[in-house]
């Protein structure tokens, strides 16, 4: 699905991924992991072609990223921080957004699903910060990507919405979709995500199933094992 | 393209913005004209204040808009879209918008004076023809600031200095090593002069309009040939066209190269 | 002598000739058929018709007084041999020719048609063509030049001539002619009281009209257009200037109207259109300008010195690239009351009169005249502001050049 060899960015002389390579392959939930600042981000928007690498080689779906863009058309993304055209409604994103990818799109059942119905009509400056996150979730999972990439998805959510977030993540890894997540909530990521990457100075630390790494870190808890590596690394 | 120059532009056309400049036009259009009452010098008082406030808007509406659609653009970029595409699209549905709020704004109060009737329809035409040409080169060289700095308060204050430099400082520079050299044939180098600058470049279209009697009171043959035929006036479309596209292509490469 | 006694002498004169005037054809199956031949065998006083046709004659000299009558414009061509037509008598009437191929010499000066101390004359109704100097009048009075056109192909001044030349000749009328090509349209030297009128003259290659030592001569309502330059008058006095229009005289030494060492004149509703130098003036004074309009020429008035008492009132200046240049900071002449489109002052007690004065002269019109390529930078905003400096404290311009009562509106 996803490949990468090699990579490498800084920003300035601040060095952010350094020698990255990862596969990832269909199906399956795939968290990345790491402290503030480790290049989740930077490696997601590598990924997504935001972000221009120094070095090394990005392929999704084998197909090389720096030749063109279309392949992103296979991709739904969440952005870390839901910000969007204030000049626009949440009806007039919605459709265009719907235009600019000509895709097939179910953002009606979403929308229900969501309750953002009264809100369609409303500017989106207006909007509160979790609305504006519901929106962007919509505009994520209404089209039907085989790749889904969901920057801090949980960001100002209530608990109800938080549970149909999960919900739909959950019918995508039925449908044989990969998902990439960063999060932050650590019960979040125990609760749906199938394997870890663990990034650490702009390297990977760690790649596998949850279980491996609480053996590794002899550690019976998630948080915890998570907590060692950080305080191993800092010692 | 078309998509997004379509949705940068109905975004504009919402903001206040848009219809601020509209409204000063309109203003100013009208004032011109009525405190004046005489289209000819309405025409002349008009060239002053294209050539210097349409580079001034058009740099720091660029710069804005850049900066202030990050969100836009960024939502953009995860879309099956091509890097060229997005800015492209941006960068004309800006100049489109600036250059539509310009031309009507300034062309309303003038067909209802009865422009159309008098015989400076030509000099108006020039006029606004000029002006677009500003608005898209000095947007597309805001896009290359804002591009270029990260930092929004540098962007703008870059953005101000350059047009600082372009409307007054460098005719200042140029008036000096105009008379410092005085003893040399300098016919060719005060062409070239006026041509490295798009404002300048600007006023000498309308110079040669408003002023080609003066104009051809000068002796030099390069003068006489530049001024004298059709010759400068296609040269100086040239080099305007040239001064849209070499920042339109920059912004197309530095676009190619940012990480967002 | 009452005036009605007057008239009835001419008619009885008239009567008289008319008894013993005769008529003679001229045309190629005539008993004459050649206009030599017809004025050899005229008597004074007879009136000769030249029918229509080509006439190949040059050098014909007239030296009785005769009218000349042309029937259907015939051509007499002259085959560049020499002058063509020749008056050396008084009362000379000639009408209705299409004189052409005047010769070309570098010691004579070869015309269409010369008339040599002679008075009386009447010129009129001719088309001159492929000519050296057109019609030259010299040392002539009271003769009426109405309704030729002159069309030459001069390319070199020194090898071209004027169209209308008069030399020592006074009390002439040059009414409704038409002249273009060649290098003075009409030119003037030594002659007095001369009144041109109605005429247009351009595309010459020097001057639309020139005057040099006449004295007392009036012009008006004359056209002149994309000259070398409109019309010179120099060393001469007392010359009338009004209502012409002077236009579209472009170039690096072109003017509307030049004025070099002349006095006492009066140049008076004129329109000054497009020119590059409306009035040059050099060594002028005692000169009234009014209600002239200056519209679109590069520098409207441009003073080069020696010019004394110059009265410029109730003029308009209309968007020209600069009003006045002046190249020195002594100024003894008068500016007031004209309207300047480049003023931007008000006028709050509502006299029609702005409230500030004007300055007229520019720093950069100094500046342009000291390094002409910086004309380039016209209307720049830098321009703008040095000269708004110079304005709130004059340094290199006459600080008492102002018009202190500048009109408010046009005048119509």
């Amino acid at each position: 699905m996803i490949n990468i060899e090699n990579l490498h960015k800084r920003f300035n002389k601040n060095v952010v991924l350094s020698g990255i390579d990862l596969n990832i392959d269909q199906g399956g939930i795939f968290a990345i992991l790491g402290p503030n600042g480790s290049g989740k981000t930077t490696l997601i928007k590598s990924i997504l072609g935001m972000v221009i690498p120094n070095k090394g080689l990005i392929s999704v779906l084998g197909q090389n990223i720096k030749k063109d863009s279309t392949y992103r058309k296979e991709i739904d993304y969440l952005p870390q921080i839901a910000n969007f055209p204030n000049n626009l409604k949440v009806k007039e994103l919605l459709k265009m957004i719907k235009d600019l990818r000509e895709d097939e799109s179910e953002d009606e059942h979403l929308i229900e699903l969501f309750q953002l119905e009264p809100f369609l009509n409303k500017k989106l400056a207006t909007l509160s910060g979790g609305t504006k996150q519901k929106v962007n979730i919509v505009l994520t999972f209404m089209f039907d990507s085989p790749l889904i990439i969901l920057d801090e998805p949980t960001t100002g959510l209530d608990p109800n919405s938080l549970i149909q977030l999960k919900g739909l993540i959950n019918t995508a890894k039925a449908e044989g979709k990969t998902i990439l997540i960063t999060s932050h909530i650590m019960s979040f990521v125990e609760e749906v995500s199938d394997e870890i990457v663990f990034l650490l100075e702009g390297k990977i630390y760690f790649k596998g199933s949850i279980e491996e790494l609480k053996k590794r870190t002899e550690q019976s808890d998630f948080e915890h094992a998570i907590a060692s590596i950080l305080k191993r690394n800092n010692a | 393209m078309l998509k997004i120059l379509k949705y940068s532009f109905y975004d504009l056309m919402r903001s206040r913005w848009s219809y601020v400049y509209f409204a000063f036009y309109l203003v100013l259009g009208i004032v011109l004209l009525f405190l004046n009452s005489d289209l000819s010098k309405a025409v002349i008082s008009l060239m002053n204040v294209i050539i210097i406030l349409v580079p001034l808007i058009g740099t720091v509406f660029g710069v804005m808009y850049y900066y202030n659609s990050k969100e836009f653009t960024e939502l953009l970029l995860a879309q099956p879209l091509k890097r060229s595409t997005i800015f492209l699209g941006q960068y004309l549905g800006v100049a489109l918008s600036l250059s539509m709020s310009l031309i009507l704004g300034l062309g309303i109060p003038f067909i209802f004076y009865g422009l159309m009737k008098s015989n400076v329809i030509w000099d108006f035409s020039l006029l606004l023809i000029t002006g677009t040409f500003l608005t898209f080169i000095f947007t597309a060289l805001a896009f290359n600031i804002a591009l270029s700095n990260e930092n929004r308060i540098k962007g703008f204050g870059y953005a101000i200095l350059l047009w600082l430099f372009l409307a007054v400082i460098y005719d200042g520079l140029f008036l000096m090593s105009l008379i410092l050299f005085e003893d040399y044939p300098l016919d060719r180098l005060s062409l070239i002069g006026s041509m490295l600058n798009p404002i300048d470049l600007s006023r000498t279209l309308i110079l040669l309009k408003l002023d080609i009697s003066a104009l051809l009171g000068y002796t030099g043959a390069v003068f006489k040939r530049f001024f004298g035929t059709n010759f400068g006036l296609l040269i100086s479309f040239v080099i305007l066209l040239l001064w849209v596209v070499l920042p339109v292509l920059r912004i197309v490469f530095k676009a190619k190269r940012k990480d967002f | 002598m009452s005036k009605l006694r007057k008239i009835f002498m001419a008619c009885l004169c008239v009567y008289s000739y008319a008894i013993v005037a005769q008529s003679i054809d001229v045309c190629s199956t005539c008993e004459f058929s050649s206009i030599k031949d017809g004025i050899k065998n005229a008597k004074a006083l007879d009136t000769i018709m030249v029918q229509k046709g080509t006439y190949n004659e040059y050098g014909i000299v007239i030296d009785k007084p005769l009218t000349i009558i042309g029937k259907d414009d015939p051509i007499i061509d002259g085959g560049r041999k020499g002058e063509i037509l020749t008056i050396e008598s008084d009362d000379v009437t000639i009408d209705g020719f299409f004189i052409k191929n005047v010769g070309i010499s570098y010691t004579e000066d070869f015309a269409a048609l010369r008339v040599r101390k002679s008075k009386n004359f009447v010129i009129q109704n001719l088309v001159l063509e492929n000519l050296f100097f057109g019609i030259y009048i010299e040392k002539s009075s009271h003769g009426k030049i109405y309704h030729n056109k002159v069309v030459g192909d001069a390319v070199e001044e020194h090898n071209s001539g004027n169209g209308i030349h008069l030399w020592y000749s006074h009390h002439i009328d040059i009414e409704y002619n038409s002249l273009e090509g060649v290098r003075d349209g009409i030119y003037l030297e030594f002659s007095d009281d001369n009144v041109i009128k109605n005429n247009s003259s351009s595309k010459n290659l020097r001057y639309g009209l020139h005057f040099m030592f006449s004295n007392d001569d009036i012009y008006q309502q004359n056209v002149f257009e994309d000259n070398g330059a409109g019309v010179a008058v120099m060393f001469s006095k007392n010359i009338q200037m009004i209502n012409n229009h002077f236009r579209e005289n472009w170039g690096s030494a072109s003017y509307g109207l030049l004025l070099k060492e002349i006095t006492d004149a009066e140049i008076i509703d004129n329109i000054f259109d497009r020119n590059t130098i409306g009035i040059s003036l050099e060594g002028s004074n005692r000169i009234d300008y009014k209600n002239n309009t200056f519209m679109n020429n590069g520098w409207a008035i441009k003073v080069r010195g020696a010019c004394y008492t110059n009265r410029f009132i109730n003029n308009n200046f209309l968007y020209n690239s600069f009003d006045i240049a002046y190249n020195s900071r002594i100024n003894d002449n008068i500016f007031d009351q004209n309207y300047w489109s480049n003023y931007t002052g008000y006028d709050l007690d509502k006299d029609g009169i702005g409230d500030v004065p004007y300055r007229p002269v520019k720093l950069f019109s100094y500046i342009v005249n000291r390094t002409p390529e910086t004309i380039v930078l016209l209307r720049s905003l830098f321009i703008d502001i040095i000269d708004f400096s110079e304005k709130v404290s004059p340094v290199f311009t006459p600080d008492n050049l102002v018009d202190e009562n500048p009109l408010m509106k046009k005048r119509e």
